[in-house]
């Protein structure tokens, strides 16, 4: 298999199982990419979220888009943006076409009173692995805490913790230098 | 010309949409139904339920949606109001990957300078908290069921919820696996 294709392959898999939004595809794209894969070290993993966090466009696709340009260039970025895109395309095409039996099917509602709780946790589940490998000890961990806190009860947009964050950690390094 | 109008609404969408899917709701409303009067408001309330409830982006679901509805409404056929749908969806990505291939660019020219690791060492704590609030403000009678109407679903999504979790984090169960696991689930119990 060649290259571009497994890279197509890889991300359309991922599309396909995002429910609810890019921070519900974080766990698995780290389990395709980083753990099976090994396109990426955890590290590279958690700075490539940065980037897609603090970028414009949607989170999953700029995700795919930064990870297939390190891997192969502009032509490993576009594969990598498609594949993410393709399967939703075509999902919400067939819907578009079959909207009223979809709405309607009592076993697709039971199927999703399922499935939402699971999503939830599936976002929840990779902040304790990356807390460790964020390395958080006694002096930093404020920082995850207030966050968190801050977007969630605050309503703070994201934008600005990562900025202040981001000019943050660049003064604490010219002081502590 | 409905097709060149998708495409410059849905590019501006996409180059002014910061902090995911949610966020960039209150914009395509604005443009989708308020000026380009393309759907009314309860068909884009319909968008956003699928979008919740079906794979991928939030975005890419909301743009192939809205290209299709609004080519339809235009007058023209089904295969025309599919063309639609993919134009709206491809023009949502095009200008945010080429800011990308710059942004990645410079990062990998950069990725040992001391800046570069202070700004990325601080940032990588905060991508912890996001997720943590993106998880807590998801903790919703939306997802776990109004536990003062019905307290078996609230318990049931409950259970879900912490079987979910230990079988990713203890067990570490592909995560594809515990959503076809738990729809399953949501089949057999309710």
């Amino acid at each position: 298999m060649g290259i571009y294709t497994e890279i197509f392959l890889t991300f359309a898999k991922i599309g396909s199982f995002t429910l609810g939004g890019g921070f519900a595809m974080v766990q698995l794209m780290e389990k395709e990419v980083v753990d099976k894969k090994k396109w990426l070290s955890h590290e590279e993993f958690m700075n490539t979220l940065v980037v897609a966090q603090s970028t414009p466009g949607l989170f999953a696709i700029d995700m795919a888009s930064h990870i297939g340009l390190r891997l192969k260039g502009v032509k490993g970025g576009i594969v990598g943006a498609l594949g993410t895109a393709l399967p939703s395309i075509i999902a919400i095409l067939l819907i578009a076409i079959f909207f009223q039996a979809f709405k309607e099917n009592v076993y697709v509602e039971k199927i999703f009173m399922g499935i939402r709780p699971c999503v939830v946790a599936l976002i929840l589940a990779p902040c304790f692995g990356m807390a460790r490998k964020a390395k958080l000890n006694k002096t930093n961990w404020w920082i995850p805490v207030v966050t968190a806190l801050l977007i969630s009860a605050f309503g703070v947009s994201p934008i600005w913790c990562i900025l202040a964050a981001g000019i943050g950690g660049y003064l604490w390094g010219q002081v502590t230098k | 010309m409905i097709f060149l109008e998708l495409f410059y609404v849905f590019s501006k969408i996409g180059i002014f949409n910061f902090g995911g899917g949610y966020a960039m709701l209150s914009l395509i409303q604005d443009e989708v139904v308020n000026k380009h009067h393309w759907m009314t408001v309860n068909e884009f309330t319909d968008i956003v339920a699928i979008s919740q409830s079906t794979p991928g982006p939030i975005g890419i679901n909301c743009a192939t949606y809205t290209g299709y509805t609004a080519v339809i409404h235009a007058g023209f056929p089904t295969w025309a109001a599919v063309l639609g749908a993919i134009l709206a969806s491809l023009s949502v990505i095009w200008l945010p990957f080429i800011l990308m291939v710059s942004i990645s660019r410079f990062l990998l020219r950069h990725s040992q300078s001391k800046a570069v690791t202070d700004i990325f060492g601080t940032l990588r704590l905060v991508i912890v908290g996001l997720l943590a609030a993106a998880a807590i403000m998801l903790m919703s009678k939306e997802n776990f069921g109004n536990p003062s109407e019905s307290v078996f679903t609230f318990i049931v999504s409950l259970i879900i919820f912490f079987m979910s979790f230990v079988g990713t984090r203890v067990y570490k169960i592909h995560p594809i696996v515990i959503i076809l696991l738990c729809g399953l689930a949501g089949l057999a119990i309710y």
